[in-house]
């Protein structure tokens, strides 16, 4: 599903150039839920946006179910965002102005669906997560988790080849944290891909595979015994 | 544009930002609204000017000789100018085509007047039958003086209403009665009223008796003709200072004036007078558009600012919206898609607030020189649509700004 080859990013800094990711060779196939972990600056948030196509590699080769990714116009990296990847943030980074079903169904808008199936998948995505009641709330009026559940809806509604979740648990406590994680699980059980970016050990044990980064180089890639996050909720 | 998907997309933006939206459109409609009413008070104030020249019908001109200030062939300086009556003749002759009416006035002084045993102090003028149609005057009661009367010699008189009120106050009316100048009697035939009192206290007599019976040889104080009416009031004020300057010319010919000492031989004309005030609404109209297009300009920084505010603070919706796939053109259009709605929708409604003001309003006001005042629809019309184009490109920047920022930058927590 995802193959990356000798993969190197630098950041211009002024006149330092800063080199995050010193060659990294990686290969997920489709069904696998993937954690990587690493501490701060070991690159793991720079892979996981040169994965989600917001940003740009400067060496090696990305491809992503058969299809090169380089060199994209911001159009074609948009099209194929949208058609391949969901995204699920640590901030959740919901519309605030719209409802949670509103969330939802913004994807699809891109993908030109016509608003009445659009409304339908929404509400059926919602439904998965648990959140159907609360399907005409704002943002503001649902809680953390809750929040995570919507985002994750939204980013599943799309139906894409994989999902991305940067830090899906750290803006939340435990108790919640296992409830998402849970779900994720639930998600990843029916077939779909999932890279979770994670620093938290529990969370990235729930994961079927932990890849270790530390500057800039993967120094650890490892198959693990999922622990299943439903006997802690 | 005709994407209904857009459109709805954009309804749930509007709808659910009212307050944005709200204030957007309030600083739109108002930059319109207030170069609206400006320029129709400018309109206004043209229109009330016009009015108020129109009134007075004003296409007189008068000369009134005064003293030489300026040596002129051998001639000195501080010689005080005396009409004659062959001037007034000849000057009628010579611009016989272009006089509708002409009269000279000979004023008459160091009598006495007496009404019974009443002495009045009003003033005595003899004037030519035109000089009703030069002042204005109305009568009230009998008539003016006539061609026989001038013939004549004849020993009649007009008064003025007022006099006729402090004066002819015991008699039912004063035609018939007699009043006494410096001994003679001259029967009253007719009263007559002006727009104001100063200028009915006054006597008129025939210019012929006032000079044969009151010492005044063929002297004339001074002249005022009218000039025919013609088709607009460009041609009627070439037509004025044509004629002024011919009877000038001809003037000072005759006294040996120079031509360009103005003081000896004062001729004035309403018309150019008028003319004045015609390019002052032109200054005032000019002036209220400067103030319109700066009124406009403000409008259009204010939606360009507003559109800057709009977008930073929507940035990171934008990277939300470009995370899910959003193309980058997909979030210009859908930013300027809205700021143009919302112009276009609150222009248009400061326009026709503003339009329907100036008609309830404007027919209803009565202040001296400004009248109804109105404004071109066309030229409200391309202002609205100036504002709306200015309003999108000032969008457009910023909008295809952050349309360019990379979307991790968008997301990230601040």
């Amino acid at each position: 599903m995802i193959e990356i080859k000798d993969l190197h990013k630098s950041y211009k800094m002024g006149s330092n150039s800063l080199h995050v990711l010193k060659g990294i060779n990686f290969k997920v196939e489709a069904g696998e839920l993937v954690a990587i972990m690493g501490s701060s600056g070991s690159g793991k948030s720079t892979l996981l946006n040169i994965l989600g196509m917001l940003d740009e590699l400067d060496e090696g080769t990305y491809t992503l179910d058969g299809v090169p990714i380089k060199n994209l116009s911001e159009t074609k990296a948009a099209q194929y965002r949208n058609k391949f990847l969901g995204f699920i943030f640590q901030s959740f980074n919901l519309i605030n102005y719209k409802s949670a079903a509103e969330n939802v169904a913004l994807p699809l808008y891109y993908q030109k669906v016509p608003r009445k199936e659009r409304q339908e998948k929404a509400l059926q995505y919602l439904d998965k997560v648990g959140l159907k009641p609360w399907a005409s709330h704002h943002p503001s009026e649902l809680s953390g988790g809750q929040k995570q559940r919507v985002a994750i809806a939204r980013a599943m509604a799309a139906e894409p080849k994989v999902l991305l979740a940067d830090e899906p648990t750290g803006a939340l406590d435990s108790k919640t944290s296992y409830e998402v994680m849970d779900l994720i699980q639930k998600i990843n059980d029916e077939g779909n891909t999932i890279l979770v970016v994670t620093h938290e050990e529990d969370i990235a044990h729930m994961c079927k595979r932990i890849v270790h980064l530390k500057d800039g180089v993967i120094v650890e890639d490892k198959k693990v015994e999922q622990v299943r996050a439903d006997q802690y909720v | 544009m005709f994407d209904l998907e857009r459109w709805q997309e954009i309804f749930d933006t509007i709808r659910k930002n009212k307050l944005r939206t709200f204030l957007t459109g309030l600083s739109v409609a108002s930059g319109i609204f207030i170069l609206v009413i400006l320029l129709g008070f400018g309109q206004g104030m043209r229109n009330g000017i016009e009015h108020e020249f129109k009134e007075d019908a004003s296409t007189s001109v008068w000369v009134w000789p005064g003293v030489t200030s300026k040596e002129y062939k051998g001639l000195n300086p501080g010689r005080p100018i005396q009409l004659v009556n062959e001037n007034f003749d000849n000057a009628t002759a010579m611009f016989n085509n272009e006089i509708e009416y002409g009269s000279s006035r000979a004023f008459v002084r160091g009598v006495t007047v007496n009404y019974g045993k009443e002495a009045l102090i009003y003033g005595v003028q003899g004037v030519s039958a035109d000089f009703q149609f030069i002042e204005n005057a109305s009568m009230i009661e009998g008539r003016f003086i006539n061609y026989q009367d001038e013939v004549n010699a004849g020993k009649v008189a007009i008064i003025g209403n007022k006099i006729k009120k402090d004066v002819f106050n015991k008699v039912e009316t004063p035609i018939g009665e007699f009043i006494d100048i410096s001994g003679i009697p001259f029967k009253v035939i007719g009263v007559y009223k002006e727009m104001e009192d100063r200028e009915e206290e006054r006597i008129y007599i025939p210019i012929t008796t006032a000079q044969k019976a009151f010492n005044g040889g063929n002297r004339v104080n001074n002249m005022s003709f009218t000039l025919p009416p013609v088709e607009n009031f460009d041609q009627a004020v070439a037509q004025a200072i044509d004629f002024k300057n011919g009877l000038t010319s001809y003037l000072q010919q005759v006294h040996t004036i120079a031509p360009d000492d103005t003081g000896a031989m004062q001729v004035w004309s309403a018309m150019e007078e008028a003319k004045r005030y015609y390019g002052l609404t032109n200054n005032i109209k000019l002036f209220f558009w400067f103030v319109g297009i700066c009124t406009i300009i403000a409008g259009v920084v204010g939606v360009s600012n507003i559109m800057m505010i709009v977008v930073k603070e929507r940035t990171r919706e934008i990277g939300i919206r470009k995370a899910l796939g959003a193309k980058p053109w997909s979030i210009i259009g859908m930013i300027l898609h809205e700021a143009i709605f919302v112009t276009a929708i609150s222009g248009f409604a400061g326009l026709i607030f503003s339009m329907a003001l100036l008609e309830l309003v404007g027919p209803n006001i009565e202040v001296d020189y400004v009248l109804n005042p109105s404004v071109n629809f066309n030229v409200a019309f391309s202002t609205v649509l100036v504002l709306i184009v200015a309003g999108t490109l000032a969008g457009f920047v910023p909008a295809y700004r952050a349309a360019k920022v990379k979307v991790i930058e968008s997301l990230r927590d601040e």
